[in-house]
């Protein structure tokens, strides 16, 4: 066992082969960082093909259909195509800003796999800061909007940043609010640990408000339709990102596409058990081949999402996120707390990992959690009730006023 | 030293993940052709030429939710450590957890009764 060289223990191997431990920890980390940056590159071509061939499905198209299998290879098409483009710099661009955004924009995604925990044995780093790690190496995607934008000299650009930049941090808050559910019930703040917790039981079960809210917010942190507003191509025509071209701009959009797939991911490692599946604990490597599943169920779903739903205006997508999202995952951390501390008194705190010792806890959870979407969904009808009968007064009121036929508001 | 071990995995990470961009762009600058000149490179508008300057004063609502954000984002950190250890903590840390979620929501009820939440 000691003498067999494998990936797992690649360092004891080397040192063992005579040489330095400091270089072999160095030359092992670097090939891990090759590896794990290379699972992201790959997926980001079949990301491309995949999201075309739904959103053509959806409107009733056939989709890439030319190049290779099933048009498999039309993403490696259109890169090659783009590596060709001439690459334009617009006339009074900040040259070195403008040219590090594209680079930012590809690499602060790349950096988030680093702990993507695979399966049980597989993960860049298991860091013991995991979570706080994704939060801020995700927020680096923030700045290279700014910079694209303010760089670029170009008034489309800078107002689709400075959308984006609003809808980005506003959004920022109830995804890490409802990161904090999952940390209160696991103790932990590490990946696999977080992972490794839900073996009895998938933290959806415990915190599905916190679990939708994880998902909505992410829809707005990666700029997906309904909150797609910073490309919104009617109005600033492609928003942070209109003056680049060539393969800069097929940076912006690689980095957009891998970010959507990560933040599903992220939605699976910490709500819907990550790695976790039937043998997994034999055969470590399905642990991949369940993560792989399970996130491409929910991208799939992100993608109908996006095909199907309308784009919101940008007071909505405000009032959505500070009137109705914040508020309900504060209420939410608030419910859980009390919930856990109910929980511990009654002394029904799972020590193993197991179905039945979890089931208790979850019960207690699950019941909160649909009690709190129950008043949610209250307030919603009540609101939207008082909106449209003050939508009918207004349109009552113009009528009585004068006898023209006014357009009713709202309508 | 395994602790060591996954830092200096990220640093390496952090060092070279410029790496994977910088590469097809590098790549794409042998390949690609450059021809510049003054009409390819004007500022990109729908059929006019641009008029003024880009960089101007910009309307305060974007700052008034950057500073809204500020607010959540600095109290959810201190939130983190609290989350992190609140399986071992008792029902005191519940309301003191509480308390300062009070504060936090109180900054955001002052900013929606202020009507700063308002897109104007």
């Amino acid at each position: 066992m000691e003498n067999v060289c494998s990936i797992n223990n690649l360092v004891a191997c080397l040192v063992q082969s005579g040489m330095n431990p400091d270089l072999a920890n160095l030359l092992t980390a670097l090939g891990g960082v090759v590896l794990v940056a290379t699972v992201p590159l790959v997926t980001v071509i079949f990301l491309i093909w995949i999201e075309r061939k739904v959103a053509a499905r959806v409107q009733d198209r056939l989709g890439p259909n030319r190049v290779g299998p099933f048009g498999l290879l039309q993403s490696v098409a259109d890169a090659v195509k783009m590596i060709t483009k001439e690459d334009i710099t617009p006339q009074g661009a900040d040259k070195f800003i403008y040219n590090l955004a594209p680079i930012i924009a590809f690499a602060s995604v790349v950096l988030i796999w680093a702990v993507i925990p695979f399966t049980p044995l597989h993960i860049g780093a298991d860091l013991s800061i995991g979570i706080l790690y994704f939060v801020a190496v995700a927020s680096i995607g923030t700045i290279k909007i700014m910079i694209a934008g303010w760089s670029s000299n170009n008034k489309y650009a800078l107002l689709g940043a400075f959308r984006t930049i609003a809808q980005l941090l506003s959004y920022e808050v109830p995804l890490v609010l409802s990161l904090l559910v999952p940390v209160m019930i696991g103790g932990t703040l590490g990946m696999q640990e977080i992972v490794r917790q839900q073996g009895g039981m998938w933290f959806f079960f415990m915190a599905p408000v916190a679990a939708i809210m994880f998902f909505i917010a992410n829809l707005a942190e990666t700029g997906r339709a309904p909150f797609d507003l910073l490309e919104a191509e009617s109005e600033i025509i492609a928003g942070y990102n209109i003056e680049y071209s060539g393969f800069k701009w097929g940076m912006f959009m690689a980095g957009e596409f891998m970010h959507a797939f990560t933040a599903c991911l992220l939605t699976v490692v910490v709500f819907f058990g990550g790695w976790w599946g039937p043998g997994v604990e034999q055969i470590p490597v399905l642990g991949f081949i369940y993560l792989g599943l399970k996130t491409a169920v929910i991208y799939l779903f992100a993608l109908v999402l996006r095909s199907t739903v309308p784009r919101v205006r940008i007071d909505q997508l405000m009032t959505l996120n500070w009137k109705w999202l914040v508020p309900i995952s504060v209420a939410n951390v608030i419910v859980t707390a009390f919930l856990l501390q109910v929980i511990k008194a009654l002394g029904l705190t799972p020590q193993s990992g197991d179905l039945i010792a979890a089931l208790p806890q979850t019960i207690i959870l699950l019941v909160g959690n649909v009690l709190l979407g129950v008043v949610v969904f209250g307030f919603i009808g009540r609101v939207g009730r008082a909106q449209r009968a003050a939508d009918q007064a207004v349109q009552i009121h113009t009528d009585h006023d004068d006898h023209s036929p006014v357009p009713a508001v709202g309508d | 030293m395994a602790v060591l071990n996954e830092w200096a995995f990220i640093g390496v990470f952090f060092s070279i993940a410029w790496l994977f961009p910088f590469l097809p762009i590098l790549g794409a600058r042998l390949l690609a052709p450059h021809k510049p000149n003054s009409i390819k490179q004007a500022t990109y508008e729908c059929g006019v030429e641009t008029v003024g300057d880009t960089w101007v004063q910009f309307k305060v609502q974007y700052y008034i939710y950057g500073l809204i954000f500020m607010v959540f984002d600095v109290e959810i950190v201190f939130l983190f450590p609290w989350a992190l250890a609140y399986k071992q903590l008792d029902f005191f840390g519940f309301f003191a957890g509480l308390l300062f979620v009070f504060f936090l929501f109180d900054a955001l009820v002052y900013a929606w009764r202020k009507d700063a939440l308002e897109w104007v």
